[in-house]
């Protein structure tokens, strides 16, 4: 995109009909970090890669528990996707108190839609420069929503945002027929699948990426590094024969090597 | 020195004029609602009397009304505070029909809402003058709850408000069982009512059950119960207690 005269504000629009501010925001959201969701008929599973800034520092919180039944992984301004996780679980939780009940996750995401649009016609505001993968549960089922900073939502199968994405999305466009009746556990190893691909080569290990599960009986959490490094252990070491992994396979056996720098560099900060 | 007396907005609660706003004393009062879970859903029966103090005024009062698609709300006590509640629980389900999205609130939801509305009533000075019961059916779950004007909840297999308390209550705690069918149900209901109807002042013999089911609610055409006056005891009501009247 090149500058331009009508880039200035958010309320003003150009002569095509587009809000340029607008869609700079959605441009934060994809130089930011993958972030990939999918989902079965009862369960949903969030991961993201988490790029720490240099070999001393830890990385970014990028996934969210906002209640038992939802939880949000985000890409774009972190800084963004905590206020907006704050606002979800302020949301919630008032919800659970006069209703003793969760809040349905499709009526959480409209709220969080309609607090971003406001965003966009206001002259002295500007656009959450952040986009949200919503998982959560309700009456009818596992659901996945994307909000995106123009304010509009979606509902997805599968996605995937941020940098790189389009190769997670590339794979989850080929399998994703077979996520409705997915086990808990190939879900998990679809979401591992989907984020090796946006590392383009880069070995996959539980230090830079995060899972999250949430589902029908499973309260929404982080799953740990320990259990993530045993399914990638379990799943990727018996690579799949298609022709990106047979690459990524090679890579993997060189590892030793590799691990031994910046593998042991990256201080273990998840919580 | 004069110093300019503090305004108070109109509609505070605080300063003198602001007691004649608060609600001291019930006017027109409902008397029991009993409810009883049994097989497909929620029976209730409340009479349809509205009494002005010791006067049985109203005799068309209904004190049943359905909520939404899944709750049926029974009332007694004020019976103007009974249809402010109903203005609540209107706008309620208003704005949950309007998400349009296939959520809706049960009674479960509906019975948390008015605790929390009746609590901080009751914490602000200005109660909504009623004890309710709350039933209903979704998704194959059945609920009965009640609230009283204090804020206090509780949900249980069958409830009753006023003196439906003191003397349904004991004969539910006898003879309820899980799985009623629907004419036991009634049977039970109507002799909690007969009873309150011998022995509350402020009952008629003028009353109606609803039943809700997942199906839905029906309301009964209001009827009445028989009633048998002749029993020795009533007679000659001071024979067992001498200075009794």
């Amino acid at each position: 995109m090149f500058r331009n005269q009508y880039d200035t504000d958010v309320t003003t629009w150009s002569p095509a009909g587009r809000l340029f501010q607008v869609e700079y925001a959605m441009e934060a959201v994809k130089q930011g970090s993958a972030a990939i969701g999918l989902r079965s008929k009862t369960h949903i599973v969030l991961g993201c890669v988490n790029k720490a800034n240099s070999e001393l520092s830890s990385h970014q919180k990028k996934i969210f528990k906002v209640d038992d039944h939802i939880g949000v992984a985000i890409a774009g301004l972190t800084a963004d996707g905590r206020v907006l996780s704050r606002y979800m679980r302020n949301e919630c939780i008032n919800y659970s108190f006069t209703y003793e009940s969760p809040l349905p996750v499709g009526r959480l995401v409209v709220q969080l839609a309609d607090k971003a649009q406001v965003c966009t016609q206001r002259s002295w505001k500007r656009p959450y420069g952040v986009g949200l993968l919503v998982a959560g549960l309700d009456e009818s089922g596992a659901h996945l929503y994307y909000n995106c900073p123009s304010g509009n939502y979606f509902e997805y199968q599968a996605f995937a945002i941020g940098s790189r994405s389009q190769a997670a999305k590339t794979y989850l466009e080929r399998k994703f027929e077979n996520f409705t009746d997915a086990s808990r556990d190939d879900l998990v190893k679809d979401a591992l699948m989907a984020i090796r691909e946006t590392l383009q080569g880069e070995t996959l290990k539980s230090s830079v990426c995060t899972i999250a599960v949430v589902g029908v009986g499973e309260p929404f959490h982080i799953l740990d590094q320990g259990t993530v490094q045993q399914m990638i252990d379990a799943f990727e070491i018996v690579g799949e024969q298609e022709g990106p992994d047979a690459a990524a396979g090679q890579e993997a056996s060189a590892e030793p090597e590799q691990g031994a720098g910046a593998g042991e560099g990256v201080a273990p900060m998840d919580i | 020195m004069n110093f300019m007396a503090s305004k108070q907005p109109e509609n505070s609660l605080l300063g003198p004029e602001a007691d004649s706003q608060r609600t001291l004393y019930p006017y027109v009062t409902g008397t029991s609602v009993v409810a009883l879970k049994y097989k497909d859903g929620i029976l209730m029966a409340a009479d349809m009397g509205g009494s002005y103090g010791s006067t049985l005024r109203y005799k068309s009062v209904e004190r049943m009304k359905s909520i939404g698609k899944h709750s049926l709300l029974g009332a007694s006590g004020e019976i103007s505070d009974f249809q402010e509640i109903l203005r609540y629980l209107d706008e309620l389900i208003l704005y949950d029909n309007m998400w349009d999205d296939g959520n809706s609130l049960g009674p479960k939801e509906v019975h948390n809402y008015l605790t929390r509305v009746m609590y901080n009533r009751r914490n602000k000075f200005n109660p909504l003058w009623n004890s309710l019961v709350l039933g209903g059916v979704k998704n194959g779950q059945k609920y009965l709850g009640t609230v009283s004007m204090i804020g206090v909840n509780f949900e249980d297999n069958h409830v009753a408000t006023g003196f439906g308390n003191h003397l349904a209550r004991p004969i539910l705690r006898q003879e309820w069982h899980e799985n009623l069918s629907y004419e036991d149900g009634v049977r039970l209901l109507e002799k909690c009512m007969r009873v309150l109807l011998y022995r509350d002042r402020s009952a008629i013999n003028k009353l109606q059950i609803a039943k809700i089911t997942e199906e839905g609610t029906t309301i009964s055409r209001p009827y009445s119960l028989k009633t048998y006056w002749e029993f020795s005891a009533f007679a000659n009501p001071a024979q067992g207690a001498v200075g009794t009247w």
